[in-house]
């Protein structure tokens, strides 16, 4: 255990920025008071947008923790001045979600947004489209939304361009925002409830316009020269827009194209490239190396004929309590070294369930490897919003700033498996001082199992 | 008895398994070591622990079985009884029952390679003041009887895991029946957070540092755990026992 790791296989925290890791220092566990949190509030830490604690891009929770002052005030503050001035502090919202960063980020949205040639081509589109539909209710007379056509204009291209260009963690909340109302599973109870009743608001504002505008039937008058109106821009415009939705589309699928090449490579390095790794590790022990090749081979073509991942507990386990404790007992036999597993509560397996076990394993598995303790503590809890694991050793730890960007290991089995699914992952280590691995997913269905006796 | 006679003397122990050595208990002003007794029907188990705690404890006797171990432990007045939880005629708990009786002052650990948890609460609810299984290590066993012979109670992450279930809230047989005493029957929210620290490994140096609190307010949170698991009539904890017979 001494020699220094030398495949892809380290702790590899770097992806990270300073900010964010070191708030996770003081504040490793939802469960605790937010003894950070309290501290940094009213600080002169630059303001950022909060990750955490966030409605819509963060930037009321971030103000909040810069100033001290409650993140409701701010909200409150945002809805009714943007209602003052008819929407144009909308525009200013949306220009500080592009262009304040968020926590822990070195980047603003944008300046990515700058450069996404094809978001800014969207945005244009979108705007012809906007100003249509804006010309056709001047000319049906709704002042109230014609007062609002520039804040409008305005948030419905800051909103593209953010959806395009926000990082990976950022979009995957945003999507679980935009799914329709009431089939978000993603989404928490209390923002659909909000999203259906703002729906509602504008609904009802709108059927009252139609209905008091009712009675001026000369607006029937104009009608037939809108509908040629319309008829010719969106001849003129239309392939354009058809082009920009066709574009929109393809670059969705080459999105989920890649997310399962991602999906693809951690598979890989968790069987196949661990598996090399303990074959060079063991190098002289034939014996060994056969039964490593043979379990591996194994693998494969469970993996390729019939179709069961590598790596998950796809058909071994039911429960989060089965999954952990199939964790140890992989973990002691193929490394020799004792896993202290403790469960509290249970769930059934799903994907996203599959997902945190795939990088407890992981994290599990480096811990044997690279700490050179002779025992891992695995602690499972099972909450009703969420489940966390902990992984712990009091092993040589290191020191996240000196791994180097490129490993791959924690970085894309552990930290991006979960962030695409909602979940988080932080480690906190310092050399001799051990290392500790603490991973979330939230819950989409609430139950809790009984444990079984 | 022979054991235990090696005249080195050291009482710190723990040196080398992080946390708990200096500031532990264990350091005795006297320099006098505590008298064990263990109580395992495994002979060899028994000579492993004697090897393993030479020279850091004195081991006084030792018993196979528990109408032995009742008549021994009356005779030489050890200070901590280390017990396996499975005896062959009967579980530990009789014997926690049996020695709590005449000399109430005799302090149990538990000791079990089982993760059942109605063994582990069976024994605790009898009077244990504390549990850790067999894989546990030399120095660490030393120190958790140095803290039952000082009246601590030792939780391992196995029965911090235990308790955080069997106080789980909500927990649905829980809700339709009305608790005699709220107070014994839910842990505070401070005790759940040095609970899960626990069960993730954490020392109690370890989660004194992590909470911003002393060592010995770690050690008071984790007593009152223990008492309320020992009295609790919770539905869960009242269930384990009664599969044991305990109640």
């Amino acid at each position: 255990m001494a020699e220094q790791p030398d495949d892809a296989d380290r702790w590899d925290p770097a992806d990270h920025g300073t900010g964010p890791r070191t708030a996770f220092l003081h504040n490793p566990g939802h469960w605790y008071s937010r003894v950070s949190g309290d501290g940094e509030a009213g600080s002169h830490a630059p303001l950022r947008r909060a990750r955490d604690d966030r409605l819509l891009g963060g930037v009321a929770a971030g103000l909040a923790k810069r100033t001290g002052i409650s993140v409701g005030v701010w909200r409150v503050v945002f809805v009714v001045a943007t209602i003052v001035t008819t929407g144009y502090l909308a525009i200013a919202y949306v220009l500080a979600w592009l262009f304040i960063p968020a926590e822990g980020a070195d980047r603003t949205i944008g300046a990515k947004a700058l450069t996404d040639k094809r978001g800014i081509g969207l945005a244009l589109g979108l705007t012809s489209v906007l100003i249509l539909a804006l010309f056709i209710a001047s000319a049906v007379n709704a002042p109230y939304i014609t007062s609002l056509a520039i804040p409008l204009l305005v948030c419905a291209d800051g909103l593209v361009l953010i959806s395009r260009n926000s990082p990976e963690d950022e979009m995957g909340y945003l999507r679980g925002l935009a799914e329709p109302a009431g089939l978000a599973p993603t989404s928490r109870p209390s923002r659909r409830v909000l999203r259906i009743a703002v729906a509602c608001i504008l609904a009802i504002a709108g059927l009252t316009t139609l209905v008091q505008g009712h009675d001026r039937l000369a607006i029937i008058k104009p009608l037939a020269g809108i509908v040629l109106l319309v008829g010719g821009i969106a001849l003129a415009c239309g392939p354009w827009w058809l082009r920009l939705a066709r574009e929109a589309v393809e670059e969705r699928q080459a999105r989920v194209r890649a997310e399962e090449r991602a999906e693809m490579a951690t598979r890989v390095h968790d069987s196949v490239l661990q598996t090399l790794a303990l074959i060079q590790r063991r190098a002289g022990d034939q014996q060994q190396v056969i039964r490593l090749a043979r379990a591996q081979e194994r693998e494969l073509r469970s993996w390729l004929f019939d179709g069961r991942a590598p790596g998950t507990m796809d058909g071994q386990a039911e429960t989060v309590a089965d999954g952990i404790r199939l964790i140890q007992q992989e973990v002691e036999a193929q490394h020799g070294m004792s896993v202290e597993a403790v469960t509290v509560g249970d769930c059934l397996l799903d994907d996203d369930m599959s997902a945190l076990l795939a990088a407890a394993r992981e994290a599990t598995v480096n811990a044997a490897k690279w700490s050179g303790a002779d025992v891992v503590s695995l602690f499972a809890e099972v909450e009703p919003e969420s489940v966390s694991v902990f992984v712990r050793d009091r092993g040589k730890g290191f020191d996240p700033e000196s791994v180097p960007a490129d490993r791959k290991g924690v970085a894309e089995s552990i930290k991006a498996r979960l962030a695409r699914r909602g979940g988080s992952a932080t480690i906190r280590s310092s050399p001799g001082d051990g290392t500790e691995v603490s991973l979330a997913m939230p819950r989409l269905v609430t139950d809790r199992l009984p444990r079984r006796p | 008895m022979t054991g235990a006679t090696a005249s080195s003397g050291s009482v710190s122990a723990g040196t080398g398994f992080a946390g708990t050595g200096a500031a532990g208990p264990g350091s005795r002003a006297d320099g006098k070591r505590t008298r064990v007794f263990l109580v395992d029907d495994h002979g060899m188990f028994r000579s492993g622990v004697r090897s393993e705690l030479a020279g850091e404890v004195d081991i006084v006797g030792e018993a196979g079985d528990v109408a032995p171990a009742i008549a021994e432990i009356a005779e030489c007045a050890p200070e901590v009884v280390l017990l396996d939880v499975h005896l062959p005629g009967g579980g530990g708990q009789d014997v926690v029952g049996a020695v709590k009786a005449s000399n109430p002052e005799v302090k149990f650990l538990a000791l079990s390679a089982s993760d059942a948890p109605e063994d582990v609460i069976a024994v605790i609810r009898a009077g244990a003041r504390g549990y850790v299984t067999k894989t546990i290590s030399g120095p660490e066993l030393v120190d958790a009887i140095r803290r039952v012979a000082a009246g601590d109670a030792v939780f391992s992450p196995r029965l911090a895991g235990f308790v955080l279930d069997a106080f789980a809230s909500g927990s649905a047989p829980e809700l339709d029946r009305p608790s005699f005493d709220p107070e014994l029957d839910q842990l505070t929210s401070r005790e759940r957070e040095v609970l899960r620290l626990i069960a993730r490994g954490y020392t109690y140096r370890e989660v004194a540092r992590e909470l911003f609190i002393s060592v010995k307010t770690v050690e008071t949170h984790v007593s009152s755990v223990l008492r309320k698991l020992q009295l609790s009539t919770r539905h869960q904890l009242t269930r384990w026992a009664a599969e044991r017979r305990l109640t």
